[in-house]
């Protein structure tokens, strides 16, 4: 945690960075984009990486004996190492580059998964997973007779973790939990669940998709045997991700794709699998997007992760105290200082597709729906619920404009 | 801000719609019923007919919950089909339904216009058997064709 000295962060500043977020739209609307759970935008610095890496240092990583290969090479593995330095783990083939969060957890499950559960064994998730850290263990009950079970929220919008001992018991192999909602923005007491695991004999997943980008993430004070998580929602392109597993259960896993570069030796008969971490990274990576992932990664820690955290924790305050003026607004999940940047909705009376399409016409670019959570927003009761999530370029007069435009949702609708 | 903006979408004709349904309720002696939801959204709408011996829609009700353009279109279609005979109802397109919606919709919000439009089609598929409502849920693949929207990510 950063000290509380800590230079206030200029967003201002840094919104320069971000080209897109200069658009206007609709003609006159300047863009509000709070919309950074599903995907964050990307600084200047990281487009030109890639334009750069396209225009000067391209080819297939590790294959090519000639110079270009080479640089390509170079700069793959430089950001497998600045993200292992990022999450603090303890060795660069624990960092493997997956297609995302979505890719890690499958991943895990096809592997780990398929090798290690069988009907009678349980896994333990929670009734506020995104759909990627759920249904690829629905997909696994579904192959082994192996069962999902919930550790419940309470109506704050907490894990009610009173529940954990009882639930998990000899049989739970696994607790797969996401470190911060995406929906509620709570943020779950990581290590203690994962020690917790750890004494039933149980492994922790950790989905790291809303929290890598926005704080401290500490795979080795975590004590986490997986963590999974998303570059696109951390500055850096679509398409690439990162799964962090013990080398000891990585090198223990039989390979997931089948294919290129993660073979040792084929013959006509059969494989023998490379090492980690090319083991679990067949076919041709996403080179670039790797590469960008890096180039993101440097800039966060320029800003420093705890000053992130720290800025977004008052953005969410902030707009806690200017929607409760709106009137009507009802929210979900703890209270504001007990959460990431993620502040999710209902407006009295009003559709949540209705008020983001009121939204869009002022600029505002909010999440509506169920925010691949159907589970958690049946425990919540409603249908469909509103989403505002900022980042560090995010700014107070944003937020501002978030509630003028509710009010304006109100003024339509007449309530 | 002016009030222009939003005038696009939700049109004076749509909000009053919304506001004051037009046969939003259960019919008593429905003879044809059927429920579909946009899962993605949670929007749901129960489609109630009351189809006469002379193969015409005497009356035509719906229930549900959603947003403003999927209630406001239900209602829309429910004056809309009444009086029209079988063979007209299944005969009217997606398109038509969003011509009778009038404002301009995005494609993914036509999803929201078409649901008591593809639910209705449904329906006469739907007959109330010995008081018993059949085929409460949409036969699968029961995805009409016309406009839609891939899976919410
Ligand atoms: C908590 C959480 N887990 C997993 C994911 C899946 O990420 P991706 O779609 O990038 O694989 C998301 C993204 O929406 C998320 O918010």
């Amino acid at each position: 945690m950063a000290s509380t000295d800590a230079p206030p962060l200029d967003a201002n500043r840094y919104r320069q960075d971000f080209p897109i977020l200069s658009s206007v739209l609709h003609g006159d609307q300047p863009l509000v984009y709070l919309d950074n759970a599903a995907t964050t935008q990307r600084p200047r610095c990281v487009i030109e990486k890639i334009v750069e890496v396209y225009e000067r240092q391209y080819a297939n990583v590790h294959r090519g004996i000639h110079w270009l290969s080479d640089q390509s090479t170079d700069l793959f593995e430089e950001a497998r190492e600045k993200t292992r330095r990022f999450i603090n783990a303890p060795l660069r083939e624990e960092v493997i580059f997956t297609t995302g969060a979505t890719g890690a957890i499958n991943l895990v499950a096809r592997s780990w998964g398929d090798a290690n559960m069988q009907a009678g064994d349980e896994i333990l998730v929670t009734e506020m997973e995104h759909h990627s850290n759920l249904v690829p263990w629905h997909q696994l009950a579904a192959r082994t007779g192996c069962s999902v079970k919930f550790i419940p929220i309470t109506d704050e919008g907490r894990l009610d973790l009173e529940q954990l001992p009882a639930l998990l018991t000899e049989k739970t192999k696994l607790v797969a939990f996401t470190a911060v909602s995406n929906v509620l923005g709570t943020i779950n007491p990581v290590v203690e669940i994962v020690e917790q695991a750890h004494q039933a004999g149980a492994l922790a997943l950790v989905d790291a998709a809303q929290s890598a980008p926005h704080g401290r993430n500490d795979v080795q004070a975590w004590n986490a045997d997986f963590v999974a998580f998303s570059g696109h929602k951390m500055l850096a392109p679509s398409g690439v991700g990162i799964l962090y597993g013990r080398a000891s259960l990585l090198d223990a896993m039989p390979p997931f794709l089948g294919g290129g570069s993660m073979i040792h030796r084929v013959t006509m008969h059969g494989f023998e699998p490379a090492e980690l971490p090319a083991k679990f990274e067949a076919g041709t990576p996403p080179i670039v997007s790797a590469i960008g992932l890096g180039a993101a990664i440097d800039y966060l820690e320029d800003i420093g992760v705890d000053n992130i955290h720290h800025y977004e924790q008052m953005l969410t305050q902030q707009a806690h105290d200017v929607l409760e003026e709106v009137g009507g607004v009802r929210f979900f999940g703890p209270p504001p200082a007990e959460k990431a940047g993620i502040v999710s909705f209902t407006l009295e009376g009003i559709h949540a597709h209705d008020v983001a399409q009121i939204l869009d016409q002022y600029g505002v670019a909010i999440r509506a729906g169920h925010h691949c959570a159907m589970p958690l927003h049946k425990r919540l009761g409603v249908a469909a619920s509103n989403r505002a999530s900022f980042y560090f370029y995010n700014t107070p007069e944003e937020i501002d404009a978030l509630a003028d435009g509710l009010r304006a949702a109100k003024r339509v609708f007449r309530r | 801000m002016s009030s222009r903006k939003e005038e696009e979408i939700y049109q004076e004709h749509v909000l009053d719609h919304f506001e004051d349904p037009y046969h939003r309720g259960e019919l008593e002696h429905r003879t044809h019923v059927h429920q579909g939801d946009n899962p993605l959204c949670g929007d749901q709408i129960c489609v109630q007919l009351k189809i006469g011996p002379d193969q015409r829609v005497q009356e035509a009700w719906f229930t549900g919950d959603g947003c403003c353009i999927s209630l406001a279109s239900a209602s829309m279609l429910m004056q809309a089909l009444e009086g029209k005979t079988v063979d007209e109802v299944r005969a009217f397109t997606a398109e038509e339904m969003l011509e009778l919606y009038q404002a301009r919709l995005t494609p993914n919000r036509q999803k929201c216009c078409l649901l008591s439009w593809r639910v209705s089609q449904a329906a006469l598929f739907s007959p109330v058997q010995d008081g018993v409502d059949s085929g409460n849920r949409e036969p699968a693949g029961g995805e009409q064709s016309g406009p839609h929207l891939g899976e919410e990510s």
